[in-house]
């Protein structure tokens, strides 16, 4: 018997593996593929206090191994997300970490305040999204607005905050101090590099917003350099994410110092990835005879 | 649903960078004309699928055809694949054409290039079907159609039918119909409803084609996709209302379309 169980902030998930915001809608699209109580948690799209229509398309390109997106944060608001969104993700047994956006300070805590007596076990703030251009990375990449901005939800939120953090930096370390200074339960990490892409023959962007974040495989080894870094700079556990595909790669970041782990753009090569990761890591335990997924969180 | 592996049945080059396609598949129970795959290329490297709309679906062998263009290396790969060939797929996504609604009504299909192939299974649909569609130069599907029912085709060089572009053909023939014209299209009477599929500035002009004679169309868009199954808003359109389900003015191709009525949408 393996225990896959793992404690995140106090709360319980019964394996290490979430969805990473973005894509994974608020589960619906996937709850037709598999049950989403095999998950340990699923985390939702990022939400804001109205709604936002997001970018002009095209919104995504494949890239090598990867692809650029710049959606733009594009969801329906924090009421109907209440409303229609939250009570889905009630019925199953898997916690549910609501990812939370916003342009400014006052439209996050407008939003955490929202969610504070409802059905969502953790709080994961985008402070690092690298397609809107008010917020999101603009508070990522400043150690001081990292804190600042961690300490105006830590003092409204009534669920234990996870701190989003963008790679775009020099330092993650930086960052990642700034949220544990700031009072964050937990930080994770990476979210999307900025990237470009240009169409030769037209000689035109590809994206309708020029840049767009890079995901999949190819900046996996990105976040695993990062998540061990940013493991190792601060005491509160870490939330890994960045190009997971297989249960291998999930496993490297847990090694790498990740309590949890998110699938993110693999769930568009197959609906089934993270139900697969979850599997692939027991697969694992067994054949090494690990008793306990725990064991191998920061063992490299 | 779930991802699954179809078996290539043929596969054959039919145009200048045109694949027609087969495949033995348990998607094709289920399939809608107008509805679509995501085709996955079997080289981990590119992740995403390539949405296709299918041409035909036949329940009975359980096989679909799908007839699309070689753009880049996805399918370029997809292309070389040969009869007993292996091709991971995920659907049949998306609504699809409405036509059970207009089963028996005198339904104008539309087509431009590769936006003709979804058109020929919604044909098979429907009593009364004639299409109209446009090429550059080279024609392509055109006996598969002759087939169903009467075609107006149109190409740019004016090597077949009229010179010009589709809307040119209808206008020519509503200025000079032909009394013995082999069908209702030819002998000058009004289609009651349009489906369309094509390039973008041609469904722009179906659209005004089809509101200036108070026709209800339906129009097939495409747009860049990165699941298929309407999770990362990669692939929205505008519309003119607030949608139902993103609670803004965009709705998801590959979910709520990809056939959307044409005064719902802003093309």
């Amino acid at each position: 018997m393996v225990n896959l169980a793992v404690d995140f902030c106090g709360v319980t998930l019964k394996n290490p593996v979430t969805t990473a915001s973005g894509t994974f809608g608020s589960g619906m699209e996937y709850g037709e593929f598999f049950d989403l109580s095999r998950l340990g948690a699923v985390t939702t799209k990022g939400v804001a206090n109205v709604p936002w229509e997001g970018n002009p398309t095209p919104r995504v390109a494949e890239t090598p191994s990867g692809m650029l997106n710049a959606i733009g944060l594009q969801n329906p608001g924090i009421d109907v997300f209440l409303e229609r969104d939250l009570p889905y993700l009630a019925k199953y047994d898997t916690k549910v970490i609501v990812n939370v956006c916003g342009h400014a300070e006052e439209e996050y805590v407008e939003v955490v305040e929202k969610l504070a007596d409802e059905p969502a076990d953790l709080l994961e703030i985008n402070i690092s999204c690298p397609n809107v251009k008010a917020g999101g990375i603009a508070f990522g990449t400043d150690p001081k607005a990292v804190e600042a901005i961690t300490r105006a939800v830590k003092a409204k939120a009534r669920q234990p905050v996870i701190m989003k953090l963008s790679p775009n930096v020099t330092d993650i370390k930086e960052t990642a101090k700034a949220a544990e200074a700031g009072g964050a339960d937990a930080i994770s990490l990476i979210n999307t590099l900025t990237g470009m892409k240009i169409d030769v023959e037209r000689r035109r962007f590809l994206l309708a917003n020029r840049t767009g974040g890079l995901s999949g495989p190819a900046i996996h080894p990105i976040a695993v350099r990062m998540v061990y870094e940013a493991s190792h700079a601060v005491g509160i556990p870490v939330l890994g994410m960045g190009g997971v595909r297989t249960a291998e790669d999930a496993i490297e970041l847990m090694m790498a110092g990740a309590a949890v782990v998110a699938v993110g753009t693999a769930n568009f090569h197959d609906p089934l990835a993270a139900a697969k990761v979850v599997d692939g890591i027991r697969e694992f335990c067994v054949k090494h005879e690990i008793r306990d997924v725990r064991d191998i969180i920061g063992c490299v | 649903m779930q991802k699954e592996t179809g078996r290539v049945v043929s596969q054959k080059k039919i145009a200048e960078d045109i694949f027609d396609l087969r495949i033995r598949t348990s998607a094709a129970k289920d399939a809608r004309p107008g509805q679509f795959l995501m085709v996955f290329t079997g080289d981990e490297s590119r992740l995403l699928g390539r949405p296709i709309s299918i041409c035909e679906a036949d329940a009975k062998k359980g096989e679909l055809r799908l007839v699309y263009r070689q753009m880049g290396a996805g399918t370029r790969a997809l292309a070389a694949l040969a009869e007993g060939g292996c091709v991971e797929l995920l659907g049949p996504l998306g609504n699809g054409f409405p036509v059970k609604d207009f089963q028996d009504r005198r339904v104008l299909l539309i087509g431009g290039g590769i936006g003709i192939p979804p058109l020929v299974g919604a044909a098979w649909q429907l009593s009364r079907p004639a299409f109209a569609v446009g090429y550059r130069s080279e024609s392509y599907l055109l006996e598969d159609l002759e087939r169903i029912g009467e075609v107006l085709a149109a190409t740019e060089d004016g090597s077949l039918g009229t010179r010009g572009n589709v809307i040119d053909a209808l206008l020519a023939l509503e200025a000079e119909p032909k009394a013995g014209g082999a069908g209702w299209l030819t002998r000058g009477l009004c289609p009651e409803v349009i489906f369309a599929c094509g390039p973008m500035p041609m469904l722009r002009a179906v659209a005004a084609y089809a509101k200036e004679r108070a026709i209800p169309c339906f129009v097939s868009l495409e747009e860049r996709m990165a699941c298929g199954v309407g999770a990362c808003l990669g692939c929205v359109t505008k519309t003119k209302e607030t949608d139902g389900h993103s609670h803004v003015k965009n709705a998801r191709v590959c979910k709520e379309g990809p056939v959307f009525d044409s005064r719902e949408v802003a093309l």
